[in-house]
């Protein structure tokens, strides 16, 4: 709560305007204690008299009526109003709103109907209908107000209830023996009130408007009580010989809606998720670099060579070591595993050579990345996109989510050619098709034309694939590539990948999560922990004879298809979190063989031939055999 | 001895399509007429890949989703009605996901005490007292309990997941991919604490995994899904290890193992059948080494190999 009201209070709009509304409510709420003149006493000697004439500060109208104390009684029902209107209008919409969204089928359908019936007549001509069927009045306007609202309402809260209904903690309320009302009540209500809250915070100044509109062609109040509108109407006579008879409750309509729209603004601006996540505010084209140090030189190691490379998250005033200081390199032909849990850094790093981390928040701190002997690291935007996906390219965990759902596979690997070079429709074409063969996929002049929806999960990771290749790059990066797919389906496209790099002399960079596909795929293994390297070395080398005890445990908790029914050797406590890194080693509170030196100082990556190892007591071949 | 867990011939079929006036155009078979027992204090693997119907399946057994045929009788009483709170008391669920199975806008507290509230009616005093025993044993702390679930990680989200299951003091825990959306140091932590409360509470599994590896370290027999059928069924050390149905062995063979060289297992390009036409015989013939006539014309049932294996196989793979 109080953190929404500090977003609040940061938008400058929404705060002026809650002052403003505040101000009104209270002096509202204050009218009938204030010493004002009574409203509905006539004086037509007195009419017409002036702003700041004696005895009446805003003037008097045609009855003589001091204006003052018409326009505060006036502004007191018409916010009452206004404000019962969009409680009536949001809780009835609301209401009927859940329960079509919860039962869904026929109901749904039947209550949605009838509501688009109502939305199918222009608002005012319904208010009217509804006031003439039930006879002017305010009370009647209210009505009128609330019934045209409520499609409005129900609509909206439909659409998120569906959502939430088929939500797995829905599903456990009822295993939990909860009934229907009871599961609106306590798990769908909670979570759709915030929703309710914006829509209203939107609305309301629209509803005051509304009832002012209806007591304007006098339908609303009746003589003599005064509201906002019908004081308006009744000015409406003098307008041109008397303009201040108008302009004074029409300022105050103004105020009253301005304040309550900025406010509304403010209050969905806070309280909707995604825009308080960030999502709407646009990265930029390549990462934030602000390196405080000199990059260390490249040593003419491999096509890639990544130097002692940090990346951060800077988020309000914490800083979030995603990566630590990593050093890796690629071969032409080679595949480097980078082995690692969630939180790890391992997308990160990868995702920092072509500057593709989200800035904001994201910033690259230190080190470099050499492509032959070039620091893409702080290369400029126009030298990146052009090397993006010519000379490196990415593949992702959710083919779904790479490929644009609304155009044809083949459309978007043309694309991606185009991107780099200039070429004509059949040529894009013919490459297009010679990609997917390449990607083995059967019939590949027919599926060119097939939209993401129409393929299965191994196709579209195949189609991400062969975007991949689209422009002959060097090296590919592959991220958790076949996690989201099926055993069978993964074996076949971790041996495309495997001819691809044969065949092809590419290199590739295969972030997994999975030894068994490490041990498969790659010549080179790289452990990551809380965002640095722990080890490193031959695949087979680290497969047989694990150094780092996080390693070895990693390894040990993973069952083993062919084992039996056996108990795992599990790593008690959880991975650090990386905004609080503890001194020395990352590992120590989950390790057993941790001693003191192992929570103080740096711990250096140790090297002995090809195999490297951040750790002070390393595990001996011994203790493995 | 009576079955924790018995069904026969369970059945759903989805309609699918949607003409003007609301009539389904055609049905998808998501599980075809199965059945099935699990022991008492036994547990029963079932692995498949995505579309095969072992969500389909878990949901019917906790009345998630009513059967279109057959029948669910849990300890010797049948279950027809598809009333989740009956089933709630004798069989739960643990989902995938635990975070999106906790609301989040309930403290943990008042998530662990709608179970033993609605299905047990338990005095404020007994549930108070009964939440500390179950947070002990699956080992959380206490104060835990007025936090909200965004305050915890996916493991600690899925011991809460178990604990509430336990809350409903059913005898039988389904288990849906409760460790796929772990991390690996993370899974061992939650497969080794549900054996032990395996033990303590002398419970049945159904554990529901696509990780052949998992499934095999936790289960006693093991049941291998394709395309809504049962495959095969056998003891867990004897399914992947000599596996008789053909696709028992192509996933054995797909499952990536340390020290095995990267072989393609099968053809390229094979795709699963259209479940809105699914083939005359055997749905995995288009796939099989050693399908014949007999497969492409007629679906095999599940018959006794061995000693305690059934496979549904013209034409099983021996020793």
């Amino acid at each position: 709560m109080t953190s929404f009201l500090t977003l609040l209070a940061r938008n400058r709009l929404a705060l002026a305007g809650g002052i403003v509304l505040s101000l009104v409510v209270l002096l509202a709420l204050l009218t009938p204690v204030l010493p004002l003149a009574d409203p509905d006493v006539t004086n037509t000697s007195n009419r017409f008299q002036p702003i700041f004439s004696d005895g009446a500060v805003l003037g008097t109208d045609h009855l003589g009526r001091d204006l003052l104390s018409r326009l505060m009684w006036g502004t007191r029902l018409s916010l009452a109003v206004g404000f019962a209107a969009a409680i009536v209008a949001a809780t009835i919409g609301a209401g009927i709103g859940i329960v079509a969204g919860y039962y869904g089928g026929r109901i749904d359908n039947i209550i949605m109907r009838g509501v688009d019936m109502l939305m199918a007549f222009p608002y005012i001509l319904l208010a009217l209908a509804i006031v003439a069927a039930l006879g002017p009045g305010l009370f009647n306007a209210l009505i009128a107000v609330s019934a045209v609202n409520v499609p409005f309402f129900a609509r909206n809260i439909r659409g998120i209830t569906v959502g939430i209904a088929h939500k797995e903690f829905v599903d456990a309320a009822r295993l939990a023996g909860l009934s229907n009302t009871r599961i609106i009540l306590s798990e769908i209500l909670p979570n759709v009130i915030p929703v309710i809250v914006i829509a209203m915070s939107t609305t309301i100044g629209w509803m005051i408007l509304e009832t002012a509109g209806l007591s304007f062609l006098g339908l609303g109040s009746q003589p003599p009580q005064a509201d906002l509108g019908s004081m308006l109407g009744e000015a409406r006579s003098a307008l041109i010989a008397n303009p201040h008879t108008s302009i004074v409750p029409g300022v105050m309509i103004l105020i009253i809606v301005m304040s309550i729209n900025l406010l509304g603004d403010g209050v969905r601006d806070a309280l909707d998720p995604r825009l308080k996540s960030g999502a709407l505010s646009r990265p930029m084209a390549a990462t934030r670099v602000d390196r405080a140090e000199q990059p260390p030189a490249p040593t003419d190691q491999g096509l890639l060579e990544v130097k002692a490379l940090e990346t951060q998250f800077h988020i309000k005033d914490r800083i979030y070591r995603a990566v630590g200081g990593v050093d890796l390199s690629v071969e032409k032909g080679e595949c480097l595993g980078i082995i690692g849990e969630s939180g790890s850094g391992k997308s990160v790093t990868a995702l920092s050579f072509m500057g593709l981390v989200a800035s904001p928040p994201g910033v690259i701190t230190g080190g470099a990345a050499y492509y032959e002997g070039e620091d893409l690291i702080g290369a400029p935007y126009k030298r990146l996109r052009d090397m993006r996906g010519r000379n490196v390219s990415y593949i992702f965990q959710d083919p779904l989510a790479t490929l644009h759902p609304l155009y044809r596979v083949g459309d978007q690997l043309i694309e991606a050619i185009r991107a780099h070079r200039p070429i004509g429709r059949e040529e894009g074409r013919a490459k297009a098709v010679e990609l997917l063969n390449a990607v083995r996929i059967p019939n590949a002049e027919k599926r060119i034309s097939d939209y993401p929806h129409e393929m299965s999960g191994g196709m579209r990771q195949r189609v991400g694939i062969a975007m991949a290749l689209a422009n002959d790059p060097d090296i590919i990066i592959a991220d958790e590539p076949t996690t989201a797919l099926d055993v069978t389906v993964q074996a076949q496209v971790l041996t495309i990948l495997d001819d691809l790099r044969r065949s092809r002399g590419l290199a590739i960079v295969f972030i997994t999560h999975d030894f068994g596909v490490v041990a498969q795929l790659c010549d080179r293994v790289a452990v990551m922990y809380a965002g640095r390297v722990v080890e490193t070395g031959g695949t087979g080398d680290i497969l047989d004879a694990p150094r780092h005890p996080y390693t070895a445990r990693l390894m040990a908790c993973v069952p083993e298809l062919g084992g039996g029914k056996r108990r795992l050797e599990a790593i008690p406590g959880l991975p650090p979190v990386v905004d609080n890194l503890p001194a020395g080693c990352a590992f120590a509170d989950r390790c057993d063989r941790a001693q003191d030196a192992c929570r103080s100082g740096d711990i250096a990556l140790a090297q002995t031939g090809n195999h490297a190892v951040r750790c002070l007591y390393p595990v001996a071949q011994e203790e493995i055999a | 001895m009576t079955k924790a867990l018995k069904l026969t011939d369970l059945s759903k079929t989805f309609p699918v399509g949607r003409s003007l006036f609301g009539k389904s155009t055609g049905s998808v078979k998501a599980v075809h007429p199965l059945s099935l027992s699990v022991e008492q204090g036994e547990t029963l693997g079932i692995v498949g890949e995505s579309g095969c119907g072992k969500s389909t399946l878990a949901r019917m057994l906790v009345g998630l989703l009513p059967p279109t045929t057959g029948q669910i009788e849990i300890e010797g009483a049948a279950l027809d009605t598809a009333d989740p709170a009956a089933f709630g008391k004798r069989i739960q669920y643990v989902f995938q996901d635990p975070i999106s199975s906790l609301n989040p806008r309930k403290t943990i507290r008042q998530i662990m005490e709608a179970p033993l509230k609605r299905l047990h009616q338990m005095p404020a005093e007994a549930r108070r007292k009964r939440i500390s025993e179950i947070f002990e044993s699956v080992n959380l702390r206490e104060e835990f309990l007025d936090r909200y679930p965004h305050e915890f990680s996916g493991g600690q989200a899925q011991r809460i997941g178990i604990a509430r299951a336990l809350a409903a003091n059913a005898r039988i825990l389904i288990l849906d991919e409760p460790v796929s959306a772990l991390d690996v140091s993370v899974q061992a932590q939650v497969l080794n604490l549900l054996a032990d409360l395996r033990k303590t509470f002398d419970l049945t599994y159904l554990f529901i995994s696509h990780d052949l590896a998992v499934v095999e370290a936790v289960s006693d027999r093991i049941a291998v899904l394709y395309f809504g059928s049962v495959v095969e069924i056998g003891p867990a050390e004897e399914v992947f290890a000599a596996p008789k149905h053909p696709y028992t062995k192509l996933l054995a063979d797909s499952a990536p193992v340390v020290g095995r060289a990267l072989t393609p297992p099968e053809a390229e390009g094979t795709e699963l059948p259209d479940p809105l036409n699914p083939p005359p015989g055997c749905a995995f013939s288009a796939r099989c080494p050693r399908a014949s006539e007999t497969c492409r014309a007629k679906a095999p049932r599940l018959t006794p190999v061995g000693a305690s294996s059934e496979v549904a196989c013209f034409h099983p793979l021996s020793e």
